[in-house]
């Protein structure tokens, strides 16, 4: 056991844990952060996709010691108050959730995509690139159609603020 | 319809908390004192327990408990059991044979559970499971349906010899043979439906929590059916009588059928919650999921179809051997029965059908529903069948549907079914013209000149949903009803909660359902709440699967409306001193037609509240239930044309169009509804492209037990699907709806096998079409 | 996961110490492999030394045509360096293929290196670049390093520091993935020198793990052309079956993806 202190959504986090504990245990029983999920156990599914020093991170293959020092993002820490992050929001408006369960690691997949790609992003690449996101319920069809829109949204927002 | 109203696409009221990670599924679940569970499972495929020794694991560090299946024997739980009675040919009742909830003489597959250990971590749980020693005679196993039945094989259950569980037969086999005997043309297959993981996100898990101070128990769990949970473990399972039973399914992520069972886990966790004297939670991991899901197809099927000179279909013969694996599941016995063979004769007209289906016992995890549960068997066999005598007759698969098809309703068919509308030509020249198949020839050439092999396909399907009624459904083995309750309480300032029994695991009901609610008072979903998944607070009800929602769950919500409506009427007649007939109700007013007087919603329901002024003799309060048990099944249908290039290098298939086009029914949301296609033909090109389980033969192992062997559909395996939808309302219920869940998967897998097979000139390919065997079956012909 | 114990080394110095203290320690890179496995309670070290803090391990360095990409860069970071890009594409787009965006951001090269499973991408790119292993030892040839499935020369608690090689004039990695895990069902990675020089190495095929096909690097050094490949046979008995693919099939795709490569170099 061993005191491991992050920053997590802003807030600066501790909690004792075994070194064995994984990131997204530790999130979920330690924080309470349960919107990060487990979907399978060969970090395949992307349910557990947070974001670690500002890239996307599968926490279910990352151990809570080896995040320890580090700035984690997940799901409950992105949208603004009572406001949805703008890829929150077209995921609403593109029905781009069924069970919500693959959804918060859709969503920071999304977040984490679109920061690298901008509003280049096409249909072809956004496939690619939920490569490691698996969905059983929306054939990935509005999932898709949601991310485009939000890149669209977001690149639109970035070039008028510049 | 109102922007809220019946057939407008309003974006999910459930959406927000799963967007922002406040979901509440069942692993979410804490509560004090709570500890974890791990399962000790047979790493055998077959074999005899000879002994279980746990004194080492009992000094492990956390650990609480560990208990065995001879504990759960003497606390008289009982064996888990199969609710839809069929009967062999000969008049037998089906060979079920004993499956314990933790296996004490013999375990029958890689992963039937024997020990549940309860531990302070889930860690520490899973460290002392693997110091439980189980002493194993291992025997041989046989995990394939058809070797099963041979002679000299493993026998699993001594109740069914040669493992055979029922020979059953639907249709008039005399009639069939003599169609064939007398037939132009005969076209024959053999026809292979893959065996699948459903594979919802979210892993099953339970939580139990034993009261010892009220005697009662709390379950959570990841359930379709949460009071079909609670029957079947007070009835059945001797857990805890109903009252003393509370099941609890909040969010669930997905099922596709296979949370509707209940599974060894729930019943051992709330039985060791009472011996360990703390709440007990356990967690599926994927592997284990895989392992102990129930599956889903694994049939193996002869079929001939016969045709006259003109090309009319004048008879089909099928006989189906189906794996149902270790031990009978909750509706296992219907899924080949049922739910398959009255199926069969799709959108034509056959007049004499004929199915044998013989249901198997092997070593490997019961086979049960999964999205579609017999339908995709029976479109896949017969769509197949189709194409194959299209291209053996020389005409357009097209032009040999149209010709067969059922054109006046209702049709009864000569496998129990009675079709109630529908129009099949319409599908199909939607789906053909949003295809542009005519233009296939242009396109197939253009992609030859880049040496890659094109090919179209297309099925026409028919399913049928909201199974019932429930006296129907009774005299074919069920043991339940079908029907599905409501209750729609107004509060005293108007604002709605409906109690449904029909349970949403990703479907959209708290708003679709409340879409209804909308429309017929034209207050915001807002104000309404759809509260469903608790047993405490919502009255019996049949939960949800075989896209049974729409069809029967809002149906028995409109009856209830009904009775609010009517009640509401008549109170603000007596308010307004006017004739209950006059009252209309608009924009969340109720109004004298023809003249200026009107009520609020509000003002009404609070005077059903206040009980001031109400009519002589009536009850104050506005709450009203209602049950509802369909006239019959719904039958929704359509066409799906799927569109691939072949590289015959690699033989891997790439999708590059696929279009729906779908009859059902009315619609309340469209956004919904595409969703659930869009998933639905997921699935299926999942099953025909990607799925496979496979368990070693020689042992029962099952080597596609991740997600590194068994391919999941990822987005680069699909396209952007093309929808269009042609209604004919449903007679049967009064939202004139048909359901949409399951079909995208019954639909889709033989339009891509039959494109696949045109492109590569090959039709001997079977599911899945992995680039290896399109790769062997193009080398085959050239 | 089996119980173990975390360090976290800040010099290779201080790494080596922590690994050598314990029998039964394993270095952790990205973890995206190591973890996984234990997860799977199919590795259980004892002890594990976290290398992502040490800087002297990290990054790419790029001086004409000779490249050295420290053990613990990312794949990510591999594959978005623009002075790798401009000096060895092929290296930039096989990284870039690895796993999957999450993944990449925390997998390493060395990581992969040392690990050497059958189906990685990179051992293949390292054989034909015939880069060389800097560990905190000494330098391997990746002919020398790469021994078998999940075997390398690497000596206990010996740690590869970074990755050499001299960028050739031409090179290209062609993948066909396993549909289920994603990993190479077969990889062919192809490099040609200003000299003639052709190697091709293949990844996800061979029973024995990465190996370069003779018969094709001689096809090619003749005539650099994917129709020059057409004549050479792969012999299947060298190579893996499994569910997925049989060995017959994969000495097709080997063709194939060499092909391809030639075809993309």
């Amino acid at each position: 056991m061993a005191k491991v202190k992050m920053t997590v959504n802003g807030r600066h986090v501790g909690a004792e844990c075994e070194d064995r504990t994984l990131l997204v245990h530790f999130l979920r029983e330690n924080l309470a952060l349960t919107g990060t999920h487990v979907g399978c156990d060969t970090t395949q599914c992307g349910a557990c996709v947070v974001h670690m020093d500002g890239r996307s991170v599968k926490s279910c293959t990352i151990l809570a010691a080896q995040a320890a020092g580090s700035t984690i993002l997940t799901i409950e820490g992105i949208s603004n108050g009572g406001e949805l992050h703008p890829v929150q929001a077209a995921f609403k408006a593109n029905h781009g959730l069924q069970c919500g369960f693959c959804t918060p690691g859709m969503v920071m997949t999304a977040i984490d995509m679109i920061r690298r790609h901008g509003a280049n992003l096409d249909e072809a690449t956004v496939r690619a690139e939920l490569d490691g996101n698996i969905c059983r319920c929306t054939g990935y069809h509005n999932i898709v159609k949601s991310i485009l829109a939000a890149a669209a949204e977001m690149g639109g927002v970035k070039q008028a603020a510049e | 319809m109102g922007v809220e109203g019946i057939g407008a696409s309003v974006a999910r009221k459930e959406d927000k908390r799963f967007l922002t990670g406040k979901g509440r599924y069942t692993d979410d679940m804490s509560v004090p004192g709570m500890k974890y569970a791990f399962f000790v499972r047979s790493p055998h495929a077959h074999a005899k327990i000879k002994s279980i020794d746990m004194a080492a694991a009992k000094d492990m560090p956390g650990v609480i408990g560990i208990l065995e299946g001879k504990q759960l024997q003497a606390d008289a739980i009982g064996n888990i059991i199969c609710g839809w009675m069929i009967h062999s040919k000969d008049g037998s009742p089906m060979k079920m044979g004993a499956w314990r909830p933790l296996a004490n003489d013999t375990v029958r597959y890689v992963g039937d559970a024997v020990a549940i250990v309860v531990a302070d971590s889930l860690g520490e749980a899973r460290d002392a499971a693997e110091a439980v020693v189980v002493d194993y005679d291992v025997l041989p196993a046989v995990t394939q349906a058809v070797k099963a039945l041979e002679a000299g094989q493993p026998q699993l259950h001594p109740e069914a010899a040669n493992n055979l569980i029922f020979d059953w037969q639907l249709g008039d086999a005399a009639a069939a043979d003599k169609a064939i005997a007398e037939a132009a043309h005969v076209t024959e297959m053999k026809i292979h439906n893959n065996r699948l993981a459903p594979n919802p996100m979210e892993p099953r898990a339970t939580l139990g929590i034993y009261d010892s101070a009220e005697d009662h128990y709390t379950c959570y769990t990841t359930s379709q059916n949460p009071h079909v949970a609670r029957l079947v473990m007070s009835a059945f399972y001797n857990v805890a009588p109903e009252n003393k039973l509370r099941v609890i399914a909040p969010d669930v992520g997905g099922g596709f059928g296979s949370k509707i069972y209940i599974y060894p886990e729930e019943i051992v966790c709330l039985w060791a919650s009472k011996k360990t004297g703390v709440p007990v939670k356990w967690t599926c991991d994927r592997t284990e999921a895989f392992l102990t899901d129930a599956h889903g197809r694994d049939h193996f099927s002869t079929v001939k179809m016969a045709f006259d000179k003109d090309n009319r279909i004048t008879g089909l013969k099928v006989d189906t051997i189906a794996n149902l694996g270790a031990y009978m599941s909750l509706f296992s016995s219907a899924v080949p029965t049922y739910l398959y063979a009255t199926l069969l004769s799709g959108q034509y007209a056959i007049p004499a059908i004929h199915a044998n289906v013989r249901t198997v016992y092997t070593n490997t995890v019961p086979v049960d529903a999964y999205r579609g549960a017999g339908r995709p068997e029976a479109t896949y066999l017969l769509e197949r069948t189709m194409e194959t005598a299209a291209r053996e007759l020389g005409v357009s698969p097209a032009e040999l549907r149209r010709k067969n098809f059922v054109r006046t309703f209702p049709y009864q068919t000569p496998v129990i079914m009675n079709y109630d509308a529908g129009d099949y030509e319409a599908s199909l020249e939607a789906a053909m013209a949003a295809a542009d198949w005519n233009g296939f020839a242009a396109r197939k050439a253009e992609a030859a000149g880049r040496g890659m092999k094109r090919g179209i396909g297309m099925s026409c399907y028919i399913e049928a949903c909201g199974i019932a009624p429930s006296a129907a459904v009774g005299s074919l083995g069920a043991g339940v009803g079908l029907w599905e309750s409501a209750e729609v309480r107004v509060n005293a300032v108007g604002t709605i909660e409906v109690m449904t029994g029909s349970h949403s695991h990703g479907q959209g009901h708290e708003t679709t359902f409340a879409q209804l609610i909308a429309d017929r008072f034209g207050i915001p979903i807002d104000n309404v709440n759809i509260v469903h998944g608790d047993t405490d607070k919502v009255q019996m009800g049949m939960g949800t699967y075989g896209s049974r929602s729409g069809a029967v769950g809002m149906s028995a919500v409109v009856k209830a409306l009904d009775k609010v409506e009517a009640k509401a009427k008549k109170i603000a007649a007596h308010l307004m001193e006017a004739d209950e007939s006059d009252i209309v109700i608009e924009n969340g007013e109720l109004k004298v037609a023809g003249t200026d007087k009107t009520l609020p919603w509000f003002q009404v329901a609070l005077a059903a509240y206040t009980a001031h002024n109400l009519p002589p003799g009536m009850e104050p309060g506005l709450k009203e239930g209602a049950f509802y048990d369909p006239s019959n099944f719904t039958f929704p249908a359509g066409c799906y044309i799927c569109e691939v290039e072949v590289d015959p290098e690699t033989g891997t298939t790439e999708i590059v169009q696929f279009v729906a086009a779908d009859d059902f029914g009315n619609i309340i949301n469209p956004m919904i509804v595409e969703g659930q296609v869009h998933g639905g033909i997921a699935q299926g090109i999942g099953q025909a492209l990607l799925e496979n389980v496979h368990y070693d033969p020689q042992n029962g192992q099952l080597i596609t037990a991740s997600y590194m062997d068994y391919a999941m559909p990822r987005a680069d395996d699909l396209p952007s699907f093309k929808l269009s939808h042609q209604n004919t309302p449903c007679p049967s219920n009064p939202l004139g709806i048909k359901g949409c869940g399951e079909a995208g998967a019954i639909g889709s897998p033989p339009a891509l096998m039959n494109a696949i097979t045109d492109a590569i000139g090959n039709n001997n390919l079977t599911m899945p079409a992995t680039p290896q065997k399109v790769w062997s079956a193009l080398n085959a012909v050239n | 996961m089996y119980a173990t114990n975390y360090h976290r080394a800040s010099s290779v110095q201080d790494a080596v110490r922590m690994r050598s203290a314990a029998d039964e320690s394993k270095y952790l890179a990205g973890g995206m492999t190591l973890i996984a496995t234990m997860k799977q309670r199919l590795a259980a070290p004892s002890d594990l030394v976290d290398l992502r803090h040490i800087p002297s391990l990290r990054g790419i360095s790029v001086d004409g045509t000779s490249v050295r990409i420290g053990a613990a860069t990312t794949h990510y970071d591999v594959a978005s360096s623009t002075e790798l890009k401009a000096a060895c594409p092929a290296i930039c787009d096989l990284a870039h293929g690895i796993g999957d965006p999450h993944v990449r951001h925390m997998g390493t090269i060395g990581g992969s290196v040392a690990n050497n499973d059958p189906a990685a991408d990179y051992p293949a790119a390292l054989l034909a670049l015939d880069a060389v292993i800097v560990t905190n030892t000494r330098e391997i040839k990746a002919g020398d390093f790469f021994t078998g499935l999940f075997e390398t020369a690497l000596q206990d608690a010996e740690m590869i520091v970074a990755v050499t090689f001299d960028a050739p004039a031409k090179a290209a990695y062609a993948k066909f993935r396993n549909p289920a895990s994603r990993y190479a069902m077969t990889g062919v990675f192809v490099a040609r020198r200003d000299n003639g020089d052709v190697r091709v190495s293949v990844t996800g095929a061979g029973a024995d793990g990465v190996f370069r096909h003779p018969g094709m690097e001689a096809a090619l050094s003749a005539n650099w052309s994917p129709d020059s490949l057409a004549g050479v046979s792969v012999d299947p008995s060298d190579l893996m079956s499994d569910i997925h693919a049989s060995a017959e099939y994969r000495a097709n795709l080997v063709k194939v993806m060499a092909k391809r490569a030639v075809a993309a170099a």
